[in-house]
């Protein structure tokens, strides 16, 4: 049995909770055996992005504690695994501990199709999705098929591409706050593209850029979701008992 | 210190070298090959697609009556003349050292002393060459002729008319050098033209 | 932190879709053209500008030797007002009023234009979209579609104003007028200024791409030809711009090759009919030396101005090229005007991007540039902390070290939090989730029992 240690980034636990328990819905249907160590709260990226190396450090450092000896670490967001799996390294140089975790920390999708070779979870959504690239799953990690893979075995579930599924939400960490105009007309334009699929749902891997596009979809008044690919996956999916 | 002294030391010392360090051979260099078959084909492609005209030829006499053609009446200048004559036809001739299959593009070498101006000035330029200055790419071009400066002060590489998208980028041609190309490939060069 | 007000921009339409369609496109003509083969190219691009660089006096020298070999002469500039002084000791020597100019970012960076200007020498862009600018007095919006937010009517109104031209506002009758216009320009110069897009250390010489014709016309029409460039832009060998040139080529406009390029090495020689009689290169350092001193920002040299970078920068394509404080915009603007002015000089150029990478993934010469950010972004922190911020990132910190705070406190600040600060920023553009009643460790903890 592959066993699993969650990381499900402090975006997730304090605001997105269902997210979390979807993963691990997923991933024990998958046949993994899931741990969830109490420990845990976040990958440092605030501070490391803001320049607070200093401060980001402790954090970074309070990670590897927390996840020592774990096998794999699936985390629900391209964004806090790239943080972890290709800036630790910037923050910890010639630290042991960061070599070995690297290749052990994957991106929850990718877990699923470059671990367990899994493209068909067995779930069953009804309507028309779009999905959202994420820019550091995607360009750091290099994600782009497997997200996209997992959708369309979903059934009752038809994957339409956005025309700019690659262009930034403008979310961007402390950047939407900083700049909440500039990051406020990158979304206007990212949700201008999803209203033109006509997609009802829009599927993204990580809670992030989806709380960025559902905050303006909201402002917006607009009828479309914003669901992780978790959330996706664990629908009426029969949690293994 | 010379600003020139200034300036390297300065350089240096951010390397964190010395006046005479050995230096290690650069990165070795990457030729690609073009396509090795159908060069005038391929050729005649590129430059139309780019809105150039192409006419192939057997022998010079039919490169003269093509000339003639494209002429069609025009004021001209072949292969040298001066600036401010240059400036006042209507066409310009010359030849060119290579043509490039891949791109469309025509290579001239100033070593071969024809006015540089001739296909820059005139709204209209018209090249003559000879099938075998047709290689496969740039690249060939750079095998052939490692350092393009031993015997021209220039090489130029045409690639089809001139040509600017800067108001709404809307491509027009011709902006400030010819806005229309005829290039005549002679088969047999037996005489010129 | 200071940040610029970009409000007229946003809420331009028209100019927010000037940028929107014309990057759009200059992105998609990039992808268009680029091969199979793009990875390896631009590694090998990478690895040169590294090797040439990090052995730069070696180099410079090298050309120095080469270009005086071929009758050429090296003026070296230490910064903005020795150029110009040489520029224009040299016109005022051999008798020049008029200038024309081709494009050249470098010469922006000078303000060469304005120097020759105000000792009364004409200099005249010769770029279409550098000529309408110039005229309309504004400055580049991109660099390489320098107008880009100019519609054919505002060209039409500029060359009514300053060409007495007639009501015309098709891009092609604009274009003849401007060919009219400044072909009389180009006879009646006696001098011809360009950039270098690259500066050939083997061969002595410096090579020109372009698509008008304006830079060839002014490196061989007038009798002197100088060309401007910064020291960064040698490369060692004529055998690597069969991979430059199509990077370039490829990466700005989404053209195989451009349509003009042109390898001139020193002034026209024996037996040659024309080309400029003199041939001068100046080479500007102007701050180059000192970014050669940190190795890990080294590589902002290698920039060799394609712009494909603002195209695919969500960013610039909100608030375009006039935000920017400097000559050089977008992504790379960002890193390198912190490097040459000082990050002190406008701090919150780093922090204006969400990170998104897409100007490194891009890149033909692999600039780092997300990495980049990230650096200045930490220099800026150890320069010139905001107490405020460096203070709530040090609690931060301290929560998240401490698990048991943290389960207790993030809801709190969660639920709790006043509409003030980043919460009222937040809430200008988009609305908040709301609070889940409970997180994750206690479902799971629920789960567990």
């Amino acid at each position: 049995m592959v066993r699993v240690s969650l990381f499900v980034t402090c975006v997730v636990d304090q605001v997105f909770p269902n997210v979390g328990m979807a993963m691990a819905k997923v991933l024990e249907a998958a046949g993994c055996e899931v741990e969830f160590r109490e420990a845990q709260t976040c990958c440092a990226q605030p501070a490391f992005n803001s320049g607070y190396r200093d401060q980001a450090r402790t954090v970074a450092e309070h990670f590897l504690t927390t996840f020592e000896g774990a096998e794999y670490i699936v985390v629900p967001s391209g964004s806090c695994c790239s943080m972890i799996s290709h800036h630790f390294a910037e923050l910890l140089p010639g630290d042991n501990r960061v070599h070995d975790l690297e290749p052990r920390v994957f991106e929850f999708s990718q877990f699923l199709t470059n671990v367990l070779k899994v493209e068909d979870v067995g779930a069953s959504f009804d309507g028309l999705v779009t999905y959202h690239d994420s820019c550091h799953a995607l360009r750091e990690l290099k994600i782009k098929d497997g997200p996209r893979k997992l959708l369309q075995n979903v059934r009752g579930l038809r994957l339409v591409e956005m025309d700019t599924a690659e262009e930034c939400c403008g979310f961007g960490g402390t950047f939407s706050v900083k700049f909440p105009e500039i990051s406020g007309g990158m979304v206007r334009t990212k949700i201008d593209a999803i209203e033109r699929t006509g997609a009802s749902t829009v599927v993204s891997i990580d809670s992030s850029c989806l709380m960025q596009i559902q905050g303006a979809l909201d402002r917006a008044r607009s009828k479309i979701r914003t669901m992780h690919l978790a959330e996706v996956l664990a629908n009426t999916l029969k949690a293994a008992e | 210190m010379t600003s020139r002294d200034e300036i390297l030391s300065k350089a240096r010392a951010a390397l964190s070298r010395n006046t005479g360090d050995p230096v290690p051979p650069p990165p070795a260099v990457l030729l690609r090959e073009g396509p090795t078959e159908h060069l005038v084909e391929q050729f005649t492609a590129a430059l139309e697609a780019l809105a150039g005209n192409v006419v192939v030829v057997k022998t010079c006499e039919e490169a003269q009556v093509a000339v003639d053609k494209a002429l069609n009446g025009r004021t001209f200048i072949r292969s040298t003349g001066t600036r401010d004559a240059i400036a006042q036809v209507e066409v310009g001739i010359t030849s060119a050292d290579y043509a490039l299959a891949d791109t469309g593009s025509l290579v001239m070498f100033t070593e071969s002393n024809e006015s540089r101006l001739l296909s820059l000035l005139p709204p209209c330029h018209i090249a003559v060459i000879e099938r075998s200055k047709i290689v496969a790419c740039l690249d060939d071009v750079f095998r052939l002729r490692p350092l393009p400066g031993a015997r021209s002060s220039a090489m130029v590489v045409i690639t089809g008319p001139s040509r600017t998208a800067d108001i709404e980028m809307r491509l027009v041609r011709g902006v400030h050098g010819p806005g229309e190309i005829h290039v005549i490939i002679i088969d047999d060069v037996t005489r010129s033209p | 932190m200071k940040t610029p007000d970009v409000t007229a921009a946003l809420g331009d339409k028209k100019l927010q879709l000037a940028i929107y369609s014309a990057t759009a496109r200059l992105g998609e003509r990039r992808r268009e053209t680029i091969t199979s083969d793009h990875e390896e190219l631009r590694q090998y691009a990478h690895d040169i500008k590294k090797h040439t660089l990090d052995h730069l006096d070696f180099y410079l020298e090298q050309l120095e030797r080469n270009v005086e070999a071929r009758g050429g002469k090296v003026i070296w500039a230490k910064d903005g007002a020795e150029a110009c002084a040489f520029i224009q000791n040299l016109a005022r020597k051999r008798g020049v009023k008029v200038i024309v100019k081709s494009k050249s970012m470098t010469t922006e960076e000078i303000h060469l234009n304005e120097h020759l200007e105000e000792v009364g020498i004409e200099a005249v862009e010769t770029d279409l979209g550098e000529y309408i600018l110039q005229l309309g007095g504004e400055k580049p919006f991109h660099i390489i579609a320098p107008a880009l937010h100019k519609t054919k009517e505002d060209v039409s109104d500029i060359f009514e104003k300053h060409l007495h031209s007639k009501r015309e506002t098709s891009p092609e009758g604009l274009t003849k007028i401007a060919r009219v216009a400044l072909r009389e320009k180009f006879l009646e110069a006696g001098m011809g200024i360009t950039g270098a897009n690259f500066l050939v250390a083997d061969s002595g010489a410096i090579v020109l791409v372009e698509n008008e014709g304006n830079a060839r016309l002014s490196s061989s029409a007038p009798k002197i030809h100088v060309a401007v460039s910064g020291i960064e832009k040698v490369i060692p060998r004529a055998q690597d711009l069969g991979v430059f040139l199509k990077l370039l080529a490829r990466s700005a406009t989404g053209q195989p090759l451009s349509v003009y390029t042109s390898f001139l090495a020193g002034a026209k020689r024996e037996g040659e009919p024309d080309g400029p009689e003199e041939f001068y290169l100046v080479l500007l350092d102007n701050g180059r030396t000192r970014l050669l001193a940190d190795e890990s920002k080294r590589q902002s040299l290698y920039c060799i101005r394609c712009g494909a970078c603002l195209n695919h920068c969500p960013v610039y394509r909100k608030i375009g090229g006039y935000n920017y404080p400097w000559v050089y915009s977008g992504p790379i603007g960002k890193i390198l005007t912190p490097q040459f002015m000082g990050i002190e000089h406008d701090p919150w150029l780093p922090f204006a991007s969400s990170l998104c990478g897409a100007c490194g993934e891009v890149c033909p010469v692999k600039i780092e540039i997300p990495r980049i950010l990230l650096e200045l972004r930490s220099d800026k922190v150890a320069n010139d902390p905001d107490r405020a911020e460096l203070w709530s990132f040090k609690v931060w910190a301290w929560v998240m070290r401490h698990p048991k705070f943290y389960a207790r406190l993030a809801p709190l600040a969660l639920s709790a939090a006043p509409p003030v600060g980043p919460v009222k920023k937040w809430l200008s553009q988009r609305d908040l989730p709301v609070p889940p009643a409970k997180s994750f460790r206690d479902l799971w903890k629920e789960r567990s029992k």
